[in-house]
């Protein structure tokens, strides 16, 4: 069969919403970009551990310690199971663990920015895992099956960890005075990078146009952060606190909130290296990976004795 | 007034939430540092069992101090004790707030303490406290797990190459001066064993070096056997380590007393 042949099979498929199958044949730069996309998405999720990690040892009560250990934990699962879909598509764990620490592969930017007091916690479940789960919802239904499989199981476990973050700034938004301006400070920190998670307009976008006719995205940028702002600026007002845009106003016409433009320029500074904490997020990946050397080969070496010994027995 | 023998139990009680809390925070701070993803969430479920057992200890400790000083102003909860007390009142013993180290260091301080805290709750199970003893049984499950683990990564890294196995010898010097004391009993576990609500180590002492022993001859580790060992940590004298611990652990409780969180 001619590779046109086998294009308009697939394409058939994706129009009719037939799942893509790992041993399915699929163009090279669906491939590619599935790739880029999962191993990127799985670079997040683990990376993501970090800035949330860094106050599981301060958390106030034993009860927040306790939620917020699992749901870094669970992070660290949704790592798995997209590294293992991003397998299903021919790259090892390894090789997509080092194009990470090479700096090949992007993770979100978001987790480049610093966790300062706990009400970040609650702002990152709130308005970080808030802004993913739309992405995430919309990717349920993308064309590729263990990508889709994967995003269902996830956006159970991510919609709890969005409660958990807007449970945690109730709380604080009905405390103490410094409560509640720690509360307003982290939100106005993330409100503008949490926007900036859905990425460039969809005129800036360069894979747009072919990831949505494979249905790898089913929602373009710009409609995902209309569809994420409509959302907060409504739950904003039972914390009774702002989100830091002057221009953010509701258009009866449009049925849409309206709002300012984001700094693009900080986005790209981010995107290439230059946020506050890139250094540290990849140095710490880094230093866990290399640390964590001997005791891969140490284990690989004692199944390896078993192996032996099971044979000889 | 509260009577001594109350006492003496809350105190038991505190110093069996101490443990827990303590190494669970220690092993809190692999999250997201593991060696491979598997055993981050592996070392991360641990840390989340032994926070709950803290917690399961902390809340009857601070129920039995409410009945016993009536004291409206200030009640005690799970968070005053594991936050509102200092150094000098925690009653954990000093291997578990023992730095993490490597991962062999931190495998083997779960493998030892695992091996204690699962024989203890086997015991703690016929306790005639009743609360105690549904604690202790509900533990012990999950304590065979870690038990059951950390066994696993001691001989896979005793028995791996050799500088794992080396890296082993190394933990085992640094933290097999600590092991004496989880089998010495403080005064308010002597208490406690006399009115039958606590546990007799004498008994546990035999099945914990018997299980040790078993894992190290597999390990290909050798016995250290009879060793100096430092003791203090349950009657308050800690390592400088715990300050430390203690200082982020309640840094938020401390910096701004008397929130809701």
């Amino acid at each position: 069969m001619s590779v046109q042949d086998l294009e308009k099979i697939f394409q058939g498929k994706i129009d009719d919403e037939i799942k893509i199958e790992p041993k399915d044949w699929m163009p090279e730069k669906y491939r590619q970009s599935l790739i880029r996309q999962v191993s990127q998405h799985a670079h997040s999720e683990i990376v993501g551990m970090l800035p949330e990690g860094n106050w599981i040892t301060r958390a106030p009560s034993l009860k927040r310690k306790a939620i917020l250990l699992a749901k870094v934990q669970d992070e660290a699962g949704h790592g798995l199971y997209l590294y293992s879909a991003t397998e299903t598509l021919g790259v090892t764990r390894e090789q997509t663990i080092n194009d990470l620490h090479s700096g090949k592969a992007k993770y979100s930017s978001i987790f480049n920015y610093p966790t300062l007091t706990w009400a970040d916690i609650g702002a990152i479940g709130w308005l970080v895992d808030g802004a993913a789960i739309l992405n995430q919802v919309m990717l349920t239904r993308t064309s590729f099956g263990p990508y889709a499989r994967a995003m269902v199981r996830i956006c159970k476990e991510e919609s709890f960890h969005q409660r958990q973050g807007f449970e945690i700034l109730l709380v604080l938004s009905t405390g103490s005075k410094e409560q509640k301006e720690m509360c307003q400070d982290a939100i106005n920190r993330w409100w503008w990078p949490s926007l900036m998670m859905f990425g460039p307009h969809d005129s800036e976008s360069t894979h747009f146009d072919q990831s949505m006719k494979w249905k790898i995205k089913r929602k373009s940028n710009d409609e995902l952060r209309q569809n994420f702002v409509d959302m907060i600026a409504e739950q904003v007002k039972v914390l009774r606190m702002t989100l830091p845009d002057p221009e953010l106003k509701w258009k009866e016409k449009t049925g849409h909130y309206d709002f300012g433009e984001i700094n693009w320029e900080e986005f790209w500074n981010v995107v290439k290296g230059n946020g506050p904490c890139n250094r540290q997020r990849l140095e710490a990946r880094r230093k866990a990976w290399q640390d964590g050397q001997w005791v891969r080969e140490a284990a690989g070496a004692y199944s390896e004795k078993r192996k032996v010994r099971s044979q000889a027995a | 007034m509260r009577s001594q023998s109350t006492n003496h139990l809350i105190n038991y009680i505190l110093h069996l939430a101490d443990d827990s809390l303590i190494l669970g925070h220690r092993n809190s701070e692999w999250c997201g540092h593991g060696p491979v993803l598997e055993q981050d969430i592996a070392i991360t479920n641990i840390s989340l069992d032994l926070i709950g057992q803290g917690r399961n200890f902390y809340q009857y400790a601070a129920k039995l101090t409410n009945e016993s000083t009536p004291d409206p102003s200030f009640a005690a909860t799970e968070d005053t004790l594991a936050y509102l007390r200092d150094i000098r009142q925690f009653k954990n013993c000093l291997l578990v707030e023992q730095p993490n180290g490597d991962w062999a260091q931190t495998i083997l301080r779960q493998f030892l303490f695992s091996a204690y805290q699962f024989y203890l709750y086997q015991q703690l199970q016929n306790s005639n406290d009743e609360t105690l003893a549904a604690i202790a049984e509900k533990s012990l499950k999950e304590v065979t797990y870690h038990l059951r683990w950390s066994s696993e990564w001691v001989i896979r890294l005793g028995d791996g190459t050799s500088e794992s196995h080396q890296r082993m010898l190394n933990a085992i010097d640094e933290l097999w001066v600590y092991t004496g004391e989880l089998l010495i009993a403080a005064s308010y576990e002597l208490r406690a064993m006399s009115t039958q609500q606590g546990v007799d180590l004498t008994i546990l002492k035999p099945k914990w070096e018997e299980k040790v022993k078993d894992i190290f001859v597999e390990a290909t580790l050798p016995w250290p056997g009879e060793r100096f060992q430092q003791i203090g940590g349950k009657e308050g004298k800690h390592s400088e380590h715990l300050g430390y611990i203690l200082a982020e652990l309640q840094y938020m409780q401390r910096a701004y007393p008397g929130c809701e969180w």
